[in-house]
């Protein structure tokens, strides 16, 4: 939720950040379409900015849904769009405040090392996920195995670039956009990075983490709008406590029926696979254990409240039950340091791409932790090292050290009772 | 190596910012107002000054204080100025070299502490630089979040080294087991506490200082602690692979200056207006030559050229191997027109000192861009010297400005054209997976070893 400026006041000369009287650094132009402004002129301003958001909150979820119908692949090219888009938004923001549109070069070289950290990025998912289609292709052989020198060639010209293009007058503003873009790449690309690894291993790793976090925005407005009392935070102050707690259990409860709706159907619920025969991403497999109904007892506390003695659940749904509280609980902090950025450099919203809502990274400043948290709760909890990737490293290795590996593996296996040196051979 | 940029500017009263200059008028004599149209904008907003124009509003770094020990003073005091710094430039060269042999000499793990200190202490200087930049002193909490941070991004980065390296030690304790199978999510839980703990402590008045202070925690994690991780993995691949690039890297910087100083005359970058072509060539071509014989020097020992291991026996580093192809002498024959110059056929050559010549021409072309990088970044922000550390040579960091890719450059140049996989994290991984995945993989494995011949199919390994 974008907040609105808060007007300075009382603040001396002597502190050391002072609030311009000058209008912020971005003026909103009206971007809401003719046919919406039409539709609404008869209503009163309070109610039409209500109805112009939640149009556009109805337009993005549908977009949502049609994407998800249109498959992974489409899906992939989405993120890597809005990652795009957010880069651009906060690379602007960083030329607004610095002034810095006349420094050389340097719009090219933000752009360049986009590019360049999206390369590494990239070559290394396609590597994993992608190895037959990889190995067969000479030129896409050689790519993948020297990607880390390559990318690492990339960046050094730009930095070298960069270097060369310190201009006398202006070290401090090109260290600082230097600065800026680094930190930049750091928060966008490698969460962007981190979504389409959680998609890869399944739709549903992607699609339940992210709309507890838009259920959350929803809700814990909707509890602070009939409900809110208690301000929660000076950081925003339309924010209280009865819509954040409200909040918190609403989207548990959200995120347990959706992944008990979701958990019945196998294209959600498969990773991505990259099919070589059809050339295309396929999701079929048989489900792995989380997404299987178990019978689960319930603890005489709630047997008295519900009246059944047993529930049948997907062990999937309990994973959500951590999802959703981490949404919930730490997902609004990403909402707050968003608040703070706009605050300390004193824009209302990052751009104006969509009416209502401000730029793409309003809508994804919740979602800032949720791709990481996803990432290692999966790579923590759910699944282990990728095997057929472990096969493929130790076919590199040298004879003594395969050697080595295996013997030790077989004297574990033998430990766990796995193998007996009878059923060698 | 640097040029004296002094700036008289306007301090104000205590630690208040200066107000800023009338219109129209070039603060100092070459730093000019970055744009005026946007000073009405911004009349009022200190920090809009701050940032946009350049260098005007920051007080200067307050002179080093003279750190010379009083010994060498003593020594020194009859001869002139100039040749008196020369002196301690050169006995704090001398110091610092031997100080580099002790600690080779004692073993890998001293090595690894001595990287460790040497990144807290790059990582304090350069705080301390943002802290003066931007006054930050007052600010709560700062200083507390900045240490954490590093520890975070410390304890992520030794779990993953340590999980790798050490993996029959960490199999026998039961709570390291617990500490390395979670390592990832307890990093991020850290991480994710001094997150919130930032977001809790923005102060009203304070965001965009707060902001600044963060990202420059960040970016300076991101350069220094990095940096050192890559430097102790390249060690645990064998301690040559630290040496030489370093020696590299420092050999370029004094032959570049000695070059510069006897034949310096055209001038390389305005950035740096001491170096010269001249001391760039002559430091190339004596870098190379230079690696080349330490290469050739140092192949020949154990010691130097076997990857690190930790041994649980004897609980300590042991560096014994049988030598890889890389470091056994190979004979090659000498194309034409050397064998004209050098009057032989063929040459004995360690492979390694291939590669050296790889790892020295990197050192000599692109290490002086980082070089440059620091050079610039003490021009923005007005210091001559990281801090005050070494008498005669600044602090750690200005040391260390030319390694900082040259260590990134070294890992990469090793895993993609020396080593495959780790094998001891190949292990480590498949150690963690489910019994029946292993026991699929062992049928595997030992079809492929039978088939290879690597294994003998009624032998019992």
């Amino acid at each position: 939720e974008s907040e609105p400026e808060v007007k300075a006041d009382g603040e001396t000369a002597s502190d050391s950040e002072n609030r311009a009287e000058a209008a912020p650094l971005v003026t909103s132009a009206d971007d809401t379409p003719e046919v919406l402004n039409r539709a609404l002129s008869n209503l009163s301003s309070r109610w039409k900015n209500w109805w112009v958001r939640g149009i556009l909150t109805l337009a993005m979820i549908a977009f949502f849904f049609i994407i998800i119908y249109l498959g992974p692949m489409v899906l992939m090219m989405i993120v890597m769009c809005v990652q795009i888009k957010c880069f651009q938004e906060i690379i602007t923001i960083g030329y607004n405040v610095y002034h810095s549109y006349e420094l050389p070069w340097f719009r090219t070289l933000s752009w360049y090392f986009l590019l360049c950290v999206n390369y590494f990025f990239y070559g290394e998912t396609v590597t994993d996920y992608f190895f037959t289609l990889v190995q067969r292709e000479e030129p896409l052989r050689i790519l993948s195995k020297y990607h880390r020198f390559i990318s690492f060639t990339l960046y050094l010209i730009g930095f070298c670039m960069f270097v060369l293009s310190l201009v006398k007058k202006h070290y401090r503003l090109q260290f600082y956009m230097f600065g800026w873009t680094h930190v930049t790449l750091l928060i966008v690309v490698t969460q962007s990075h981190l979504v389409i690894h959680n998609l890869f291993e399944g739709m549903i790793w992607f699609i339940v983490p992210i709309s507890c976090v838009i259920c959350n925005d929803i809700m814990a407005y909707m509890f602070g709008f009939f409900f809110g009392r208690t301000p929660l935070i000076k950081l925003s102050p339309k924010k209280t406590w009865e819509g954040f707690i409200g909040g918190f259990f609403a989207t548990v409860l959200f995120g347990l029926l959706l992944s008990y709706v979701m958990s019945g159907y196998r294209c959600f619920v498969c990773p991505v696979e990259y099919n070589n025969d059809t050339n295309s991403f396929t999701v079929d497999c048989e489900p792995s254990d989380l997404f299987r109904l178990h019978e689960y007892n319930i603890p005489e506390v709630i047997q008295s409240v519900i009246g059944w003695k047993i529930v049948r659940m997907y062990p999937f749904q309990i994973h959500s039950i951590a999802l959703s509280t981490f949404a919930s609980l730490i997902g609004p902090f990403g909402g707050f340091f968003a608040s703070g950025f706009k605050r300390a450099f004193k824009i209302k919203d990052f751009a104006n791409t969509i009416p209502g809502h401000g730029g793409i990274m309003d809508r994804f400043d919740c979602q800032y932790l949720m791709a990481t948290f996803v990432n290692v709760y999966i790579a923590s909890f759910i699944r282990g090292p990728n095997p057929s990737k472990l096969i493929q490293q130790f076919m590199n290795l040298r004879p003594e050290q395969q050697l080595h590996i295996f013997s030790t593996l077989r004297s574990h296996l033998i430990d766990k009772g796995m193998l007996t040196d009878a059923t060698e051979d | 190596m640097l040029e004296l940029r002094h700036r008289g500017v306007c301090p104000g009263p205590g630690g208040a910012v200066a107000p800023p200059p009338p219109e129209g008028v070039a603060a100092g004599g070459d730093h000019e107002a970055e744009s005026t149209s946007d000073k009405e904008t911004d009349i009022d907003d200190r920090y809009g000054d701050l940032d946009s124009r350049t260098d005007s509003d920051i007080p200067e770094i307050p002179p080093s204080s003279d750190r010379t020990p009083e010994i060498l003073k003593k020594a020194l005091s009859g001869l002139s100025s100039r040749w008196k710094n020369w002196w301690i430039r050169g006995i704090l060269t001398l110091t610092m070299i031997s100080l580099f042999f002790l600690i080779i000499y004692m073993g890998s793990f001293m090595l690894m502490l001595l990287v460790l200190g040497i990144q807290v202490k790059c990582f304090h200087e350069i705080i301390t630089i943002g802290y003066r930049v931007y006054r930050s002193y007052e600010l709560p909490w700062f200083r507390t979040l900045s240490w954490y941070f590093l520890l975070c991004v410390n304890y992520f980065f030794y779990g993953e080294t340590v999980a790798d390296y050490f993996a029959t030690f960490v199999q026998r304790e039961e709570q390291l087991q617990f500490l390395i199978r979670y390592h990832r999510f307890i990093s991020f839980a850290l991480y994710l506490a001094g997150f919130c703990m930032f977001v809790l402590s923005l102060v009203k008045k304070h965001y965009r200082l707060q902001f600044y202070m963060f990202a420059w925690t960040h970016v300076t994690l991101l350069i220094t602690v990095t940096q050192s991780h890559l430097v102790i993995q390249n060690l645990f691949e064998g301690m040559i692979w630290f040496l030489v690039p370093i020696s590299s890297v420092i050999c370029n910087d004094i032959t570049a200056y000695l070059f510069g100083f006897f034949f310096g005359r055209t001038p390389l970058i305005k950035l740096s207006p001491k170096k010269t072509w001249e001391g760039f060539i002559g430091g190339f071509f004596s870098t190379v030559v230079f690696g080349f014989i330490a290469a050739y020097v140092l192949s020949k020992y154990q010691y130097f050229v076997c990857p690190v291991e930790y041994r649980s026996d004897v609980n300590s580093f042991v560096t014994e191997c049988e030598p890889s192809e890389l470091f056994q002498l190979q004979s090659y024959s000498l194309p034409p027109f050397l064998k004209a110059v050098l009057g032989r056929e063929r040459v004995n050559l360690y492979p390694f000192q291939i590669h050296s010549i790889a790892l020295s021409t990197f050192a000599s072309l692109i290490g002086p861009f980082g070089g440059f990088f620091a050079s610039g970044f003490k021009r923005a922000f007005k210091i001559k010297d990281f801090a005050n550390t070494i008498p005669g040579h600044g602090g750690i960091m200005d040391r260390f400005d030319c390694q900082y890719l040259m260590a990134t450059f070294v890992h990469v140049y090793i895993t993609s054209f020396i080593r495959g996989p780790n094998p001891s994290k190949v292990l480590q991984q498949l150690l963690v997976l489910q019994p029946e995945q292993q026991l699929n993989i062992y049928k595997t494995l030992k079809m492929h070893l039978i088939e290879k011949g690597i294994l003998q199919p009624t032998l019992k390994v």
